[in-house]
């Protein structure tokens, strides 16, 4: 609407820019205080960016292009002769697609009962309540959980047995699972998050037009917070490919171990690791004897998590598609 | 005293409102009240002509919906109490009256988008076509009584995929209907919104990315879109700029020919530019019934007097 006129000159009088605030009237408590939220917030920069310049230095040096190809040789000290971290990578992978696979749909699910029904009240409370107790619950006791109950003869087809029937209760779907819960309440949080910030309007708009309150969900509703909904996986996947109780005591062999049965199924009933496992293996304090490709590992690991939280930054701001912003004019 | 800076906000404050449309001498008291209403019925008299302007209706006012004795509560807060009124097609129905009327509750009670508010209640019969609507199943009445916002908005889609929300997802329509043949049907509400010329080459466009009269003739295509036979706008061009009201309201005149309007507005004149029939609501009763001329120009009521001169709200 606006008429694109001559853009408009400079005034001929000097112009007036506010003076930066001087602390210097401030009460000495309030400078100091100034001061020091002025310096924990430069050391935080300055351990984030030794972190990532360490791990750099170390995990550059320590890489090999064979570590990516060769599989774990558990057992052989020589470090020359340990392989790589072929399997642990295939592990991260498939972990990472069977925890958010599941998490991704049950805590879109959960948040949108939340936000759109959440009757009866008590319910949705305790539902809230509950995804507030998992995400307290630290990861080596929903492992330790997950063990006890997949160990179960119910739960057999998950996991492989013993020659004496025995069920193992290690396997990556075992694992998988417990994973989805850890990975759940940051679904749920940014996907109820994303749903709340839609307007009222949104909603009153589709209502309006004789739409169901299911239609509204999945036609509008859903696919107009799919930015939060996506940073909310995304960050599921940092926390899975992080975690390593899980892997210690749901997985733990270096390399794939199939349980028998159909290819694809023996690997996902099998047992295996994931680059968390192979750093905590190989670290110096740990069994391994190499520590160079713990360093080379945790590298890779440290580009994975953070291309995740570049992806999280780029979705957050809507950069992909830049329509999926609401206007809000009031 | 001397640092405070110049009263200029006390200046605009005391400036008395009626100097803006004086009253020529000899024009404008007809109605021969002690309390002559100088602002609005100056006002009027520009507005008249405007108003006889505009193309008369082609077909006689046949009547859609019919409001009888409605109350409207939320929880145990009555917001209007026994209101009756007539929407017809062909002609246009203003709702007027001050914040907290009731006028915008009665509205959104015509396609019982009330019901969305917890505690929603009502007494009294509302008929569309004869039918009570709350024998209607909801979503085909608001297929049938379809409305437009406040704020315009579109959603976060292409302005074809806004418009082909309406038409989609129908009931008894198992599969989605593929995009050529929702087409013709699209571009044929755009154009009776007045909006197929601006955008007619790049339908996939983001319907955010057009201006905001834009997107609200987009929300009254939607609306249109689904052809209700009557038509809810909830005060459409508050945020709105002059231009893009202007076009607004002249399609509201032109939709009247096919589709009942009811609209709300807090803008006197556009009440006056648009409407045939003016409801005057206070404080949820109907205080004031007639056609626009009579309402504006030869109140009966003093609280309608008190409103159109600008006494209050």
């Amino acid at each position: 609407m606006a008429s694109a006129g001559p853009a408009l000159q400079p005034p001929a009088a000097a112009i007036v820019r506010p003076r930066r605030e001087s602390t210097s009237s401030w009460p000495l408590v309030d400078r100091l205080a100034y001061w020091l939220c002025w310096a924990v917030g430069i050391g935080l920069c300055v351990v984030a960016v030794g972190i990532v310049v360490f791990m750099f230095i170390k995990g550059i040096s320590a890489l090999r292009p064979s570590l990516f190809v060769e599989s774990p040789s558990p057992g052989v000290l020589a470090e020359k002769h340990s392989g790589g971290f072929l399997d642990p990578l295939i592990g991260t992978f498939i972990l990472t697609a069977i925890g958010i696979g599941i998490a991704a749909p049950a805590g879109v699910g959960i948040a949108v009962w939340l936000v759109e029904y959440a009757r009866p009240r008590w319910l949705a409370r305790a539902v809230e309540s509950g995804i507030e107790t998992i995400a307290g619950i630290p990861s080596i006791v929903l492992a330790l959980f997950g063990l006890l109950l997949f160990a179960r003869p119910l739960f057999a087809f998950l996991s492989g047995s013993a020659s004496n029937g025995t069920v193992g209760g290690q396997s990556f779907l075992n694992a998988g699972i417990i994973m989805s819960v850890l990975a759940l309440p940051l679904v749920v949080g940014a996907s109820r998050e994303a749903l709340l910030q839609l307007p009222a309007r949104m909603r009153e708009a589709s209502y309006a037009l004789g739409k169901t309150r299911a239609t509204t969900i999945r036609r509008v509703l859903l696919p107009s917070s799919r930015t939060g909904i996506a940073s909310g996986a995304v960050l599921g996947m940092g926390r899975i490919i992080g975690d390593t109780a899980i892997i210690l005591i749901l997985l733990g062999t270096l390399k794939l171990e199939g349980a028998g049965g159909a290819p694809v199924l023996n690997t996902l009933r099998g047992t295996g690791s994931t680059l968390s496992y192979y750093i905590y293996y190989y670290a110096p304090s740990g069994d391994g004897n190499s520590p160079q490709k713990a360093y080379a590992a945790g590298f890779v690991l440290l580009m994975l998590v953070l291309a995740l939280n570049a992806l999280v930054t780029r979705l957050s701001k809507g950069l992909s598609l830049g329509t999926t912003t609401w206007t809000a004019k009031r | 005293m001397s640092t405070l800076p110049p009263p200029v906000r006390r200046i605009a404050a005391d400036r008395h409102p009626r100097v803006v449309a004086p009253t020529a001498p000899g024009e404008g008291s007809g109605n021969g009240a002690s309390t002559a209403v100088p602002g609005a019925a100056g006002g009027s008299a520009i507005l008249a002509r405007r108003r006889a302007a505009r193309p008369a209706a082609a077909y006689p006012p046949e009547e859609r919906m019919q409001i009888e004795s409605v109350s409207l509560a939320y929880g145990e807060k009555w917001v209007v109490r026994d209101v009756s009124l007539p929407v017809r097609r062909g002609e246009v129905l203003a709702l007027i009256g001050a914040s907290g009327s009731g006028k915008t509750t009665l509205l959104r009670s015509l396609n019982r988008l009330t019901e969305i508010t917890a505690g929603a209640g009502r007494a009294g019969r509302i008929t569309l076509d004869g039918e009570e609507i709350h024998e209607i199943e909801v979503n085909a009445l608001r297929r049938r009584v379809t409305m437009v916002f406040q704020q315009p908005n579109p959603f976060p889609m292409s302005i074809f995929e806004n418009v082909a929300y309406a038409l989609r997802e129908a009931p008894g329509r198992r599969r989605r209907a593929r995009r050529a043949t929702l087409e013709p049907a699209v571009r044929e509400a755009l154009r009776r919104a007045g909006l197929h010329d601006e955008v007619a080459e790049d339908l996939d466009r983001p319907a955010l990315s057009l201006s905001g009269g834009q997107q609200q003739r987009l929300c009254i295509a939607r609306a249109l879109a689904a052809d209700p036979e009557v038509l809810l706008l909830d005060e459409p061009c508050s945020a709105l700029d002059p231009i893009s009201t202007a076009v607004i309201e002249e399609l509201i005149v032109e939709l009247r020919e096919s589709v009942a309007i009811v609209i709300v507005t807090h803008n006197l004149q556009q009440a006056q530019r648009v409407a045939d029939h003016v409801a005057f609501m206070h404080l949820g009763e109907l205080v004031e019934y007639g056609t626009a001329e009579q309402v504006f120009d030869q109140p009966r009521q003093q609280r309608t007097r008190d409103y159109i001169g600008g006494a209050f709200g």
